[in-house]
């Protein structure tokens, strides 16, 4: 087969005859009315013309995203059919598709024509807000939480701090320290709060202590960054918090700030800085991998698992970190690390960005499963038993979806657990 | 129409109940709007939205901190807000509802709703006692109100399920269980928008008026006993928990 291939040249002929029939139609169609297409240009117009979301109209329907869409794999959905949709009468700031978005950005990754959802979505969904329409009752109550607690669990403001209790350790809080610190650690919401949550606030307070850092934390004065809040369309309430949370922070000398969940990295490193916070922030995995020569001596006690880590879309595709959460994982004795097919770059979502947190029954309504259930699926065919995670929302998103898929024999754990299981010998 | 809401401010002890003397201590507590008050404000909006006209929220300032409230009324909505400047958190809902009558009286309300009560007495003499203030008619407990002319039809629930429609003759006071949907939700940058902008009236406080009840001593509820826990694998637990529902003649 030395056959030099050569490129095929269409040729066009005016009829061709087949079986003794005229294939090119001429005679019964070529002179009748061609069927026409009506489509609604408006909607698609209407969304493109909101502030941020003008790229809407950038698609040019080659399907990239919906390849790489996680809500996709477990529904119909991404940002070529809501194009399409949209050409076809949808009006997204009316339609449930509006809020399926977790804004993982794995679309804008492939995406040739730059749409960019994380954009679109917040500006379309601040507008249907501000228009009054429908806003789905679980966020919805999340974002009074947050407006009058300062937190979307609804927990009390001055029981920010009672997690401490549980440390074992000593967690300064910086209005008590009166001197500057090098690392102030903004806990978070569901680290201070949620059960599981606090489980790893414990854990990194206590390698926090065997490092020697000198940190303290906000305590009743920390309040949510309202990151996702604002993704989830309520751009006044991150505004209000974000003021309130940098006035707090500027109040007191540090270093460095150190956050627990990577949507908290989110927020104070891209986007307080255009309400004014410029200061150096790292999300714990980065923090704790530079302090990994003083780190790994007090890693005595093996944690024989096969590990599989989950790539949070915030500290990943947001922000680029996918070595360090690895680097501390292949730190502990006696792990082993397996990936899942989709990992890094193209790591799943586990649903909860975006203020997916807030809208799991929602779109439990509109898709087949959760993604959640989706991930901790694809974790248990690795044949994992430990699911590490390095967010503060995909402790207890996972926990219920390994249950709910049949997987209970899958731990999953925060990083920060498990580097404190293995300090501690548990 | 002319629709007025009358709102009540109350302690939050969703958390616990700080208690000093014979009261809720409070200085300790945050005060939140009376949750059927948020069903009477959407209710009021929705039949602006459906038949025009205005509506106005009334409440007593108990703490000094009422503004919130009217901000997110306003938001939500409402046209006019209005402040009673009582400054008494103690102020029992006998001695509100005389304040709010006096500040509705030359209102020339169409319709007054207040919430059919409140969680911090459940007293729900607050729209039965402006009513009698203002000789109107009073209907309670309704769960949807509309409007047609100077008739309203008014759903009211009652227990076991049994609904009723009432036709109702302006211009009259309803103590609202809830609204027909769920209240809306105002975005938190209208509520800001309105607090730098809008204008809250001040009324004094006029007129006096008691319930004749005294605290005679507040407590948190003693703890007589725990829940059982019960152990075990899944399975085991459904099997103890059906036994349980057996034995006690409940399966």
């Amino acid at each position: 087969m030395a056959q030099k291939y050569q490129k095929a040249v269409a040729v066009e002929k005016e009829n061709i005859v087949v079986d003794g029939v005229d294939v090119s139609g001429h005679w019964n169609r070529m002179f009748e009315q061609r069927v026409i297409f009506e489509y609604t240009p408006e909607l698609i117009e209407k969304i493109a013309s909101i502030p941020n979301a003008e790229s809407f109209a950038n698609c040019y329907q080659c399907a990239k995203c919906v390849a790489v869409c996680p809500v996709d794999v477990v529904g119909n959905y991404g940002p070529r059919k809501l194009y399409r949709y949209a050409q076809t009468g949808m009006d997204l700031t009316e339609a449930p598709e509006l809020w399926l978005c977790t804004t993982c950005a794995n679309c804008l990754r492939v995406c040739p024509k730059e749409v960019n959802m994380v954009k679109i979505m917040p500006a379309a969904r601040e507008q249907a807000i501000l228009e009054g329409k429908f806003v789905p009752n679980e966020l919805q109550q999340a974002f009074e939480n947050t407006a009058k607690t300062g937190n979307p669990l609804g927990q009390p403001q001055r029981k920010r701090d009672a997690w401490i209790q549980s440390a074992g350790v000593p967690v300064p809080i910086i209005k008590d320290v009166g001197r500057p610190v090098d690392v102030l650690w903004y806990v978070g919401s569901y680290p201070s709060y949620h059960p599981r949550g606090i489980d790893a606030a414990c854990a990194a307070a206590r390698i926090f202590n065997a490092l020697g850092i000198d940190f303290a934390i906000l305590g009743k004065e920390e309040k949510d960054d309202a990151d996702s809040q604002r993704l989830a369309g309520e751009k006044g309430l991150f505004e209000m918090m974000a003021e309130y949370n940098i006035a707090t922070f500027n109040k007191y000398e540090w270093k460095e700030m150190v956050v627990t969940g990577p949507h908290e990295l989110n927020a104070f490193k891209n986007v307080y800085p255009k309400y004014g916070f410029e200061r150096p922030v790292v999300h714990y995995t980065t923090f704790l991998a530079r302090h990994l020569d003083q780190l790994k001596p007090l890693l005595k006690h093996p944690v024989n698992k096969k590990i599989t880590y989950h790539d949070p879309c915030y500290l990943g595709r947001h922000n680029g970190e996918y070595e360090a959460p690895r680097k501390l994982l292949e730190a502990i004795p006696g792990v082993e690390l397996v990936e899942m097919q989709r990992n890094r770059e193209n790591g799943y979502c586990c649903g909860g960005g975006g203020g997916g947190m807030w809208l799991d029954s929602f779109t439990a309504q509109h898709t087949t499963m959760r993604l959640s259930e989706k991930r901790a699926m694809e974790a248990a065919s690795t044949g994992a038993n430990v699911l590490a995670v390095a967010c503060p929302f995909e402790v207890s998103r996972f926990t219920d979806a390994v249950k709910s898929t049949g997987n209970e024999h899958v731990d999953v754990l925060d990083i920060l657990e498990l580097l404190d299981r293995s300090m501690r010998g548990e | 129409m002319n629709i007025v809401v009358a709102i009540k401010h109350i302690p939050s002890i969703a958390d616990d109940l700080p208690v000093k003397g014979n009261n809720v201590d409070f200085d300790s507590v945050d005060f939140v709007l009376n949750e059927w008050d948020e069903h009477s404000i959407e209710q009021a909006v929705l039949i602006k939205e459906a038949v025009g006209g205005t509506v106005t929220v009334v409440g007593v300032d108990l703490i000094g901190e009422l503004d919130n409230a009217l901000h997110l009324a306003l938001a939500k909505g409402a046209d006019k807000v209005v402040k009673i400047t009582a400054d008494d958190p103690a102020a029992d809902s006998h001695q509100q509802a005389k304040w709010l009558a006096e500040a509705i009286k030359g209102m020339g309300a169409d319709m007054v709703f207040a919430g059919v009560q409140a969680s911090n007495d459940i007293d729900g003499q607050i729209g039965p006692m402006i009513a009698a203030y203002l000789d109107m008619p009073y209907i309670g407990g309704t769960s949807a109100i509309e409007v047609s002319g100077s008739t309203a039809t008014v759903s009211k629930e009652f227990p076991g399920g049994v609904g009723m429609k009432y036709a109702v003759t302006l211009p009259f006071v309803a103590g609202v269980q809830s609204a027909p949907k769920p209240p809306r939700y105002a975005p938190v940058s209208k509520v800001r928008q309105m607090a730098q902008t809008a204008t809250v009236e001040k009324v004094a406080p006029s007129g006096e008026a008691s319930s004749g009840l005294a605290f005679k001593k507040m407590a948190p509820p003693v703890v007589t006993g725990h829940a059982e826990m019960i152990e075990g694998s899944p399975k085991e637990v459904a099997a103890k928990i059906v036994e349980l529902l057996k034995s006690r003649g409940l399966a």
